[in-house]
């Protein structure tokens, strides 16, 4: 019996071919296409486990049948279909994929030597026409450690030098020579913004502009004003162009921009804000900044203060990602508090999530989360972990985009899955495995001889048995 | 919809006192110094530890409390690092943890600098840490830095004084090597020049790299009064720093230790003690290449001592260590060991005992858990830093407490 339906599969294809489509406009469809393709696999049955969905629902003692990389069917007493792999997950924990909205692996990369450090182009305070993506190293070992936590899908950004720093890339967590062949197929790029110290610190202590947080805002708004003339003039050109005629046969293209592009995505709606931003005072100038211009802020990133404002966020539709308990480094994350999370959570049609910005942190999201459910608990909140586990898979997963695709335990969706050893709320727990879109990426039970990263193949011995 | 906001959360205990008897009873009690007793008691008379174990009665009077099963510790070590000496990392003007003297100063202690009410110790004191050890940070060489940073103190959240210098901090390996010409093996050549210096002080008009006091702290550690920190972590630099110790006569320690599960043999036969940073995984450089999250589990199997450290100096993070200690039991350490890593082995390694141990008859550096204080779920629920109790209200609580009533009233914008 299959107790829930939502999206049928053939939907999810003629969702992500719509979504391809929508970026022809001013520039061509994605020029650094997904070359990833799931490797098909018999059918995995996992049965009896206790699900965690991601949507806030716990199902005890419940069935997940893989079909063809996606969740075929959820119930009690599925039957395995021929040739299914059948997991015995009684006494474990099911939960999707976890999913990072925040990370610099393949851009700041293990080891972090100087001739790899390619996260931040700083070297002008916009560089919208910089794409994250073209900077990651995919033989990071970093992405293998953050698989090992059940990490399936991620956000690789740009770093935060800059106001405007450029397009993050959406990645599945698998192996694969080229970046091309980890890119998340048909999901938005990001763009990444940045608020208060960092861009004003950088670029100030050249004596160049903005040193201030107003130089801040005021180099933001430039550019808004330039995207939305560009914008323009491509509309314009484009609908005098499909009205067809002699003029139409003489127009000449506007001259096209890299930044721009990036800026008027945006504008369109079709490439998700990421702003990194700490203080409540900033986040408010940035939605009213948002609205100036028309353009939708997804998320705040780090976002220390987010508790402070967490009615003003859930009212305007934006997410917070956070960590559980970084405060202090900078004077712009002196206020933060490890209730944080829970929070945004707690305002109504709040949505919370937590992040990593790091590559250890990256390892455990799952314990980041059990130290934020501890303190909202603490702090007379009602968060069960069922609640606490939307936090890394279906918040990040729909402030990303890929919302309708991954990020729950739900039919129809991509069947990215960690089989857990216990409820992962714990310093103890540990994936016992990991799957990407039905493929079963990492196994603790059977460790593969060789590490994934072409830059360990034959170092000292990282792994193995206890001498 | 249900609403997601409960009654507000409420003491576990009312604040015990310190003048008068308190008994924990029905407790998980962890000493430090052996096996964790179940259904046990804890008695603080005065302030004092005045019995642990299973049959203690309450002398008349006591206030008596009813643990249900919650765990008892000595207060943790909160890492090496700037515990007291910075509040924002960032902000140079409220960190001293590095120092850029210009020249060679063993006998720089950072106790001078600091203050009691740093913000970090009231927010780490809290959280279940009770000490921690201060080391300076290394210098840069463009700004006079040298591979001997200059004097660690163990120093306590309880609003007193650090003690006294523990330990002399080197920097060897790639920061080393930094501050040494840009050789690691120069590292050495400084070390073996300033040693020599101390054990034949120049006469007269002979050049000289250290003052009187620099070569006093030097012969203390000769002597083997003092131990030596060495910050290092590869395999092989490891083991060139125990040979050197060996030839010099140095009580050594080794903090970082990323490759150290490669020399456990050695570590163990030559009784040296290692801190290390049990959530590192990746070859966060090439000094690093074997890291791994076994560090922890391969080192107490070869019979080596292991204490905790996050890498990360900031005292903002000390309340992480627990946890980083509950990733070592995921990783295959024992639990017991991975406890004493955070109480007891670094307080005798930086010579604190009896912190880090719950010992009769010494005043109460203790901890009331709601749970195993290694599982990241378990908060706080009592503390006491010596003799006193401690109230668990912090700057940061009171920013949760003015911000949960905003939100209860839909006013957080």
């Amino acid at each position: 019996m299959s107790l829930i339906r939502k999206i049928h599969p053939r939907w999810i294809v003629l969702l992500a071919s719509l979504g391809a489509s929508l970026m022809a406009h001013a520039q061509p469809a994605d020029p650094y296409p997904s070359t990833y393709r799931p490797a098909v696999t018999a059918p995995v049955l996992i049965r009896g486990g206790t699900l965690l969905t991601g949507t806030g629902t716990r199902l005890a003692n419940t069935d997940v049948l893989i079909e063809g990389g996606l969740i075929a069917a959820i119930g009690t007493n599925l039957v395995a279909p021929a040739g299914a792999t059948v997991v015995d997950a009684r006494g474990r924990t099911v939960t999707p994929g976890i999913i990072d909205i925040h990370s610099h692996l393949g851009v700041y990369p293990s080891p972090a030597v100087s001739s790899m450090q390619d996260g931040n182009e700083a070297t002008a305070p916009v560089t919208a026409n910089v794409w994250a993506e073209h900077s990651i190293w995919p033989n990071d070992p970093g992405f293998q450690t953050a698989l090992e936590g059940g990490v399936t899908s991620l956000e690789i950004l740009p770093g935060s030098a800059n106001l405007i720093g450029g397009r993050g890339v959406v990645l599945k967590n698998v192996p694969s020579i080229t970046y091309q062949g980890m890119k998340f197929p048909g999901a938005p790029h990001g763009l990444k913004m940045a608020c208060g110290e960092n861009p004003k610190r950088v670029y100030g202590s050249h004596n160049q502009a903005p040193s201030t947080r107003m130089g801040n805002v005021a180099g933001y708004r430039a550019q808004w004003i330039e995207a939305k003339d560009y914008l323009r003039d491509w509309t314009d050109y484009e609908a005098k162009l499909s009205a067809g005629g002699k003029e139409a046969k003489d127009l000449k293209a506007p001259k096209r921009d890299l930044r721009l592009d990036t800026l008027a995505g945006a504008l369109k709606g079709e490439i998700p804000v990421q702003m990194h931003c700490y203080r409540a005072d900033e986040m408010a100038t940035m939605i009213d900044m948002s609205k100036e211009f028309g353009f939708r802020i997804a998320t705040f990133h780090h976002a220390t203060e987010a508790y402070k404002i967490a009615n003003r966020l859930a009212e305007n539709g934006i997410c917070a990602a956070m960590w559980a308990d970084w405060w202090g480094f900078k004077m712009e994350s002196f206020d933060g508090i490890q209730e944080n999370i829970s929070l945004v959570d707690a305002a109504p049609n709040g949505c919370a999530i937590v992040h990593s910005d790091s590559e250890e942190g990256i390892q455990r999201l799952n314990q980041e989360a059990a130290k934020a459910m501890a303190r909202g608990q603490a702090a007379g909140l009602d968060i069960p972990p069922e609640r606490a586990m939307r936090w890394i898979s279906l918040n990040p997963a729909r402030a990303l985009g890929i919302g309708d695709r991954t990020g729950s335990i739900e039919v129809g969706k991509m069947a990215d899955i960690v089989i857990w050893n216990m409820e992962p709320f714990s310093s103890y727990a540990l994936t016992e495995q990991v799957y990407v879109d039905g493929v079963l990426q990492f196994d603790r039970s059977h460790p593969a001889d060789t590490p994934r990263s072409d830059f360990l193949l034959g170092q000292p011995a990282l792994r193995g048995d206890l001498p | 919809m249900k609403s997601i906001f409960g009654a507000g959360a409420a003491l576990a205990f009312s604040l015990a006192a310190s003048a008068g008897s308190t008994l924990y009873q029905h407790g998980r009690i962890a000493t430090g110094t052996g096996p964790v007793l179940d259904d046990a008691s804890v008695l603080i008379v005065d302030g004092r530890i005045r019995g642990i174990g299973r049959e203690i009665s309450a002398p008349a009077g006591a206030e008596v409390i009813d643990l249900h099963g919650r765990w008892v510790t000595p207060a943790l070590f909160g890492g090496i690092g700037s515990m007291g000496v910075v509040e924002v990392s960032a902000e140079r003007t409220t960190n001293d943890g590095g120092l850029n003297l210009g020249n060679v100063r063993p006998e720089f202690d950072p106790a001078l600098a600091f203050n009691p009410d740093s913000l970090p110790i009231q927010i780490a004191r809290v959280e279940g840490v009770g000490f921690a050890l201060l080391a300076p940070e290394p210098g840069t060489h463009a700004s006079g830095g040298n591979v001997i940073d200059g004097l660690a103190d163990v120093v306590t959240l309880d609003g007193n004084a650090p003690r006294g210098p523990s330990a002399l901090v080197v920097e060897m390996g790639r920061e080393g090597a930094s501050l040494a010409g840009d050789n690691r093996a120069a590292s050495f050549l400084l070390l073996s020049d300033a040693f020599e210096e101390a054990r034949h002080p120049p006469r007269a008009g002979e050049p000289r790299r250290l003052t009187d006091a620099g070569r006093a702290t030097l012969q203390q550690v000769l002597s083997g009064r003092m131990p030596v920190l060495f910050k290092v972590d590869r395999a092989a630099d490891i083991r060139a720093v125990l040979r050197f110790s060996s030839q010099q006569k140095l009580r050594a320690i080794i903090a970082g230790g990323a490759e150290a599960w490669r020399v456990g043999k050695d570590l163990a036969a030559a009784h040296v003690p290692v801190v290390i940073d049990p959530l590192e995984a990746l070859p966060a450089d090439f000094d690093r290449i074997a890291t791994t999250l076994e560090n922890a589990a391969r080192l107490e199997h070869a019979g080596v001592t292991v204490a905790f450290s996050l890498r990360s100096n900031a005292p903002h993070e000390a309340r992480k260590l627990r946890q980083a200690a509950g990733n070592a039991v995921a990783h295959g350490m024992s639990w017991e060991k991975a406890f004493c890593a955070i109480t007891q082995v670094p307080a005798a390694a930086f010579g604190a005992a009896p912190l880090g141990t719950l010992t009769v008859g010494e005043k109460a550096h203790l901890v009331v858990w709601s749970g195993d204080p290694l599982n990241v779920t378990s908060l706080v629920e009592a503390q006491w830093l010596d003799g006193e109790p401690q109230r668990l209200t912090s700057r940061q609580t009171a920013l949760r407490d003015r911000y949960l009533d905003k939100l209860r009233r839909g006013e957080a914008r």
